[in-house]
Formats: structure tokens, sequence, C-alpha cells
């Protein structure tokens, strides 16, 4: 069995013999400005059909709604007030505070000594393209608009392309596969539709893809309206990471679509280093609530290829506080199961044996 | 949602369940300030002083997606394990001598694993793909491994119940030269589908302990024995049914068996599950289902113990006891599907398991770091 838990190179582990630095995206939600163009490009590049009737969520502009099989990036929007925002800064003190690592130039500077800058202008209007804030007069210039009676969170979601991906891990088929790059692609062509993988899944990422309506399907290609045809229905579908693009060494389509390149692309480490130090630099502006997601190799799914910077709790976008791979488990779980089967045999064999009436 | 100022005059919400299902409009905060009520029904009790614990979640929207299973694969959870079990009673016939057993549990496993293997291709989103699940042996994939503990015991199975019908019909299966074949492999192959039974009983729990659905994955320790109880006290019942009481002893001493493994394993996984979690093992249809359940196999247990040895309550108890094992597949199917569709299963044991870890110290395995 490979190693299902823990830091490890999941490419290495998967015994690619050619093994390529692993990639993964890092999504800094504080440049985030809901333009949806991820979502657009991601459609747009992957022929993903429409997904379900179209709506209104009444949920801020978010009419998305979630990650699913046709949806590869969903950008949340949440707003708040007051409250909240400290609330915010509280939950991300306490994570400097419990010590973790590379938190060094947040501490000198003091989360009670805000640098808040001027308000640039009316209105929560972009950044404009952000260029990583070296120091001085031009930080002012490219920190977000900031105050302390609302704001608007936008976060760009996707698929965590997880070190120990519960998805692949319980796929029956094999459609589910690592690649040389690290990520987690599904074969389309292979895959069943058995929709294990959907359970398997901490994030509630994967999902098995139906004819894109909300009437229950009566007939496999049926669907409403006039709409082009969709692929690979019935099996499951989630974010290659544009696999298709990688080999060919170009960037996935929403990093390279997102005008504030809230969505970075690169290398692993790279990304993980560049969160930790845009971490930093905004727990040196005072922002002591902006906090690292998946960049940990210790977490429960080994850490995810997608490493986000959030600006409050996970939950609060629609992110697990603590994922766990269930595979992790899969050894207490067959020792169990062994345990009870043997029960069952005994509890056979004695009623076999025990009398003869 | 509520954001009037005038909230804050309201009487305090009592702490307590949640309504599920239907409920997407819940925003993005504090679970005593949004506007979900528990039905009016706890308007008279005293509000509890302890704070809820705070659950946030994105809109209400559910964190992890609920496997797309539907109730085929609850069905297949009881047929597999009456499969499992009869194959076991068959070959515990076989080894005694008892040839009406012997027989009728032959033919019921086959039966059950044959609809049962139906219904899950049935359930695939690419049914034509089914033979994808003999593509690879994959030791993490409960579903990889059963599709092969499915096939291996369908094949003794098949074999053992073939050679019963041909008994049965005088000879009319058109075998030619085969016959002596048939009734040489017959025994090894009931033997090996006995071998294969109680696995086919028990990865059904792993397959569903090994996902991220809440109820299912914290009853993972639980879950197995709960299956193969069920998967005893059903196919025992099932013997019961059709098999005359001067051969069915050892079906009735199964049947108890059963129901006491049954009521154990179950109250052992509702102690030790995460006290939120559990609701979902409690509440709405699913508790409705289980208590019925748990209320049969007792019946079913108890007809079996004083009257089994009469052939009409020994039946009785019999259908009772399908009807349990029944109940409980269907029951914790779809606690489990509830519980991944309500985001509060799901986060708010998190949060807790998180807690626990950082006031014990650990503080280095949060996904979720300051830098």
């Amino acid at each position: 069995m490979p190693q299902l838990a823990g830091p490890t190179d999941p490419a290495a582990d998967a015994r690619w013999p050619d093994v390529k630095p692993r990639k993964g995206f890092f999504t800094d939600t504080s440049i985030c400005i809901g333009c949806k163009a991820c979502e657009v490009a991601c459609k747009e590049w992957n022929h993903n059909p429409r997904d379900g009737d179209l709506d209104l969520l009444g949920s801020s502009y978010d009419n998305t709604g979630a990650l699913g099989a046709s949806t590869w990036r969903h950008v949340a929007f949440i707003e708040q007030g007051g409250e909240r925002i400290s609330e915010a800064r509280a939950t991300g003190r306490a994570l400097v505070d419990l010590g973790m690592p590379g938190v060094g130039p947040s501490a000198s500077a003091g989360p009670q000594a805000p640098a808040r800058p001027e308000q640039a202008g009316p209105g929560p209007t972009g950044p404009g393209p952000a260029v990583p804030a070296q120091a001085g007069p031009a930080q002012a210039e490219t920190m977000p608009p900031d105050t302390d009676e609302f704001r608007w969170l936008m976060s760009s979601d996707v698929c965590k392309h997880c070190t120990h991906a519960g998805c692949l891990d319980v796929c029956p088929t094999g459609a589910l596969f690592r690649t040389e790059f690290g990520t987690v692609v599904v074969q389309d062509d292979v895959c069943n539709g058995c929709g294990a993988c959907v359970g398997g899944c901490p994030f509630g990422v994967v999902e098995r893809r139906t004819d894109g309506t909300a009437a229950p399907k009566t007939k496999r290609g049926e669907r409403k309206g006039e709409q082009p045809e969709v692929p690979n229905l019935g099996v499951a579908q989630k974010c290659t990471l544009c696999y298709d693009r990688l080999v060919d060494d170009q960037t996935p389509a929403c990093a390279k679509t997102c005008p504030t390149t809230s969505i970075k692309f690169g290398d692993h480490e790279d990304m993980v280093a560049t969160a930790r130090e845009r971490v930093a630099e905004l727990h040196a502006q005072g922002r002591t609530e902006a906090r690292l997601y998946g960049a940990n190799e210790l977490d429960g799914v080994g850490g995810t290829g997608s490493v986000f910077l959030l600006l409050d709790e996970p939950e609060v976008y629609g992110l697990p506080p603590d994922p766990r791979v269930p595979t992790a488990d899969l050894p207490r779980m067959f020792s169990r199961a062994g345990l009870a089967a043997a029960g069952m045999a005994a509890a056979a064999a004695l009623s076999f044996l025990g009398g003869r009436r | 949602m509520t954001a009037s100022e005038y909230d804050s005059v309201r009487p305090p919400e009592p702490a307590g369940r949640r309504r599920r299902g239907g409920n997407g409009g819940r925003g993005g905060r504090p679970a005593g300030a949004d506007g979900t009520r528990p039905g009016g029904a706890d308007g008279a009790r005293e509000a509890a002083m302890v704070p809820e614990v705070q659950f946030t979640s994105y809109y209400g929207r559910p964190v992890v997606k609920p496997v797309p299973w539907g109730p085929g694969i609850a069905a297949y959870l009881f047929l597999g394990g009456v499969a499992g079990g009869s194959a076991v009673l068959a070959a515990g016939a076989q080894l005694s001598g008892r040839l009406i057993l012997r027989r009728n549990c032959r033919l019921a496993a086959l039966g059950a694993v044959s609809v049962g293997a139906v219904a899950l291709v049935e359930d695939l989103g690419r049914p034509e793909r089914f033979l994808n699940m003999l593509r690879v042996i994959k030791l993490t994939s409960p579903m990889s491994l059963g599709s092969w503990i499915l096939s291996a015991f369908s094949t003794g199975a098949a074999v053992a119940a073939a050679a019963e019908f041909d008994r049965m019909t005088g000879q009319r299966l058109p075998l030619g030269p085969l016959r002596p074949v048939l009734r040489f492999v017959e025994s090894p192959a009931g033997l090996e589908a006995a071998a294969f039974g109680p696995l086919l009983a028990v990865y059904t729990a792993v397959l569903l302990a090994d996902t991220s659905t809440p109820t299912w994955n914290h009853a993972h320790d639980e879950l197995p024995f709960v299956f193969v109880s069920s998967a005893s006290l059903g196919s025992a019942g099932l013997a019961l049914v059709t098999t005359p009481v001067a051969e069915a002893a050892p079906a009735r001493r199964l049947a108890v068996l059963g129901v006491v493994g049954d009521l154990v394993a179950t109250q052992v996984m509702h102690r030790r599950m995460d006290p939120v979690v559990a609701e979902t093992l409690r509440d709405a249809r699913p508790g409705t289902m289980l208590r019925l359940s748990e209320a049969l196999a007792v019946g079913g247990g108890i007809g079996t113990l004083l009257g089994g040895r009469r052939r009409g309550v020994a039946a009785a108890s019999g259908l009772a006891l399908l009807a349990a094992s029944t109940l409980t597949r269907f029951g914790i199917f779809e606690a489990g599907i509830r519980s991944a569709k309500d985001p509060r299963y799901t986060i708010e044991p998190q949060k807790r398991r998180l807690a626990a870890r950082r006031a014990a110290g650990v503080t280095d395995d949060s996904i979720t770091t300051g830098g």
C-alpha cells in the first residue's frame, strides 16, 4: 500500500519515472476582485457545460453556488459587518499566537498597530493589477481599501490537488490518477461513474456530471432548452489543473486570465513560499485576519497543491476547518472489518456446533 | 436572514436541533443569529444556558458532497449481507448434512447477490462500463476490493446454486458431460463462497466509512460490527422463512447471535459517535427507520428464541429480522446522505477536534496556519 498520510512528494509516491516539479496554485483572496474571469476561462478551455438552470441564489454576487462537475472554479462572495471583521482578526491573531512557523515579521510589527492606508477612493474598487508591494508609498496605493465597518470577501475556490487525495484513493477503476506534476486528474474514458470519489473528497470538489438540469433525468443526454451537447455525462469531473496545458508548459486557464494575479500558478514550493511572504506582509500591515489554508504538509491531507490566503475562518468560505483524508484511517478500518468478519464466521460456527437440537 | 437591530430584543433561541434540508438561504453568520427556527416545537422549554458551538457556513451550503448513490446502493448493502450470510449458512449445512437448509441458503445466496449486483450496475453513471471495476486491484479502494470480493463470491455461489437447481429440477440443466464436473466442484464452490461471505457482508461498511460523509466516517470503528450483525440476522431470518424448523436450528442460533450483536454494536456506535453527528442517526426519517429496525430485531429475536420451533412463528420472526436488516441499512445510508447535505455535521465536529488537539498542545497539524 502506498503512503496514506503525512508529508510526501505525491508524484514520486505514485512511482512516476520522470517526476516533474509539483505544480499548484496560490490563490491570494486578499486581492481577488470577484470578476469571475477564472470561472469563465475554465469553462471555455475545458468545454464545461452550463451547471443547472440559471438562477439567482441570493448569496451576494455568487450565483454559481459551489464547485461541481461542470464548475471547476467557483468565486465565493461574503459580505461582513464590523463584528465579523473583528472576530476574523481575533481568530487570525490566535493562529499567529499558536507559534506557527514563519510569523516573525508580524510579531515585530504588532497586531495592535495597524498601518492602515488612506482610503484610496470611494467604493470597493479593486487595487488594480497588484504588483507585489515592496515598501514605502507604493504600498499604500496597492493595498486594498479597508474599513472596519464592512468588507466584501471574494475567493476563487478550486480543487485542492491534495498530497493524499481522498478521491484518488477510493477510485476503484483507476480512472483517477496522479500526474507527473503531482496533480489529480480523471480519465473520462475510464470512469464508470460509481461515485466513490464524490464521497472520498473532504472538500466536496469532485462530482458526477448529470445532464445539468434540476429535473430528474429520464434519459441520458436529454436536457432542457437549446443547449449544446453535454460531454462526459455520468462520469466524475473536476479540475485537472489544466493537465493538457501543463504538458505544453502552459499556465492553467484560470491563472492565465486572472487580472489581479489573485490566482498564481507555479511550482508548489514557490507557491508556498510566496504565500508565506504574502501573509507575513499582511500581518505586518496589521491585517491579522490573513491566514494560509493548505500550506501545512502536516495537516490531514498532507498539504494541498492549491494553497489559499484567506481573510477569515475557512468555513466562512465553505471550506472544511479540519479536513482529513478518510483513507488515512483505512488500515484501522480494515482491521476492524477483519475482526467483524471473523466474528461473523465464529458466530456461524457456533450456531452449527452449539448443541444438537 | 435577519439583520435588524431589533433582533437583540428577541428572546434567546433554544440551543438545539436545526431543521435540515431546504434552508439554502442561511447566511455566513453564527448559527444563533440566522433565520432558522426549530419549528416552534421548543417554545416552552427553557433556553439552554450553554452557548451553542459557533457554527458558520457559506450560505448553509454543504461542505462535502453527498455520494450520488440511489436507493439501489442501500438495497445492495442489505442484499450483499443476506447473500454473504446465506453462503455461510449453506456451507455449515453442507458440512453438517442439512440438505434442505443447504439448498435454500445456496439459492438465497445466489438470488440476493444477483439482484444486488444488478442494483449496483444500475446505479453507475455509466453502467455499460461496469467491467472497468475489474480493471485494477486497488488496496486503498474499498470499492475495488469489494468488486473482487463480489466476483469471487458470485462465482462460488453460482456454481453451488446451479448444482442445487439441477438437482431440484431433476437434472434439467443442459449440462451434458459437464454434470459430473458440476457435482465435483459443487462442494468446494460452496465453501469458497462461504469464505468470501463474511467479507461480502463487511466490506460495504468500510466502503461507507472510507468517505468524508460525516455519519459514516465517524462510525468507522463500529460500522463493520453493525453490518455483520445485520447480515447475520438477515440471512438467518431468510433461512427461518424458507426452511422447515427441523433443519433450521443453526439459523435460529445465528439469528439470536445476530440480534445481540446488532443491538450491542448499534449502541456502541451511538455512544462513541460525535454527539452532533449522532443526531443524524436519531432524527427524522433515518432515526425512525433505525428505531423500527431495533424493535423488529428485538421482536424477531425473541420470537425466534421462544417460538422458533413452530413453523408459523419462525417464519414471522424471520420476516421481522429481514425487515430489521433492511431498515438498518436504509437508515444508516440515508443518515449519511443527510449528514453530508448539512454543513453543520462537517464543520462542527471538525472545529471541535481541531480545538481539542490545540488544547492538548498539538498545534502543528492544522490546515489553517498563521504563516
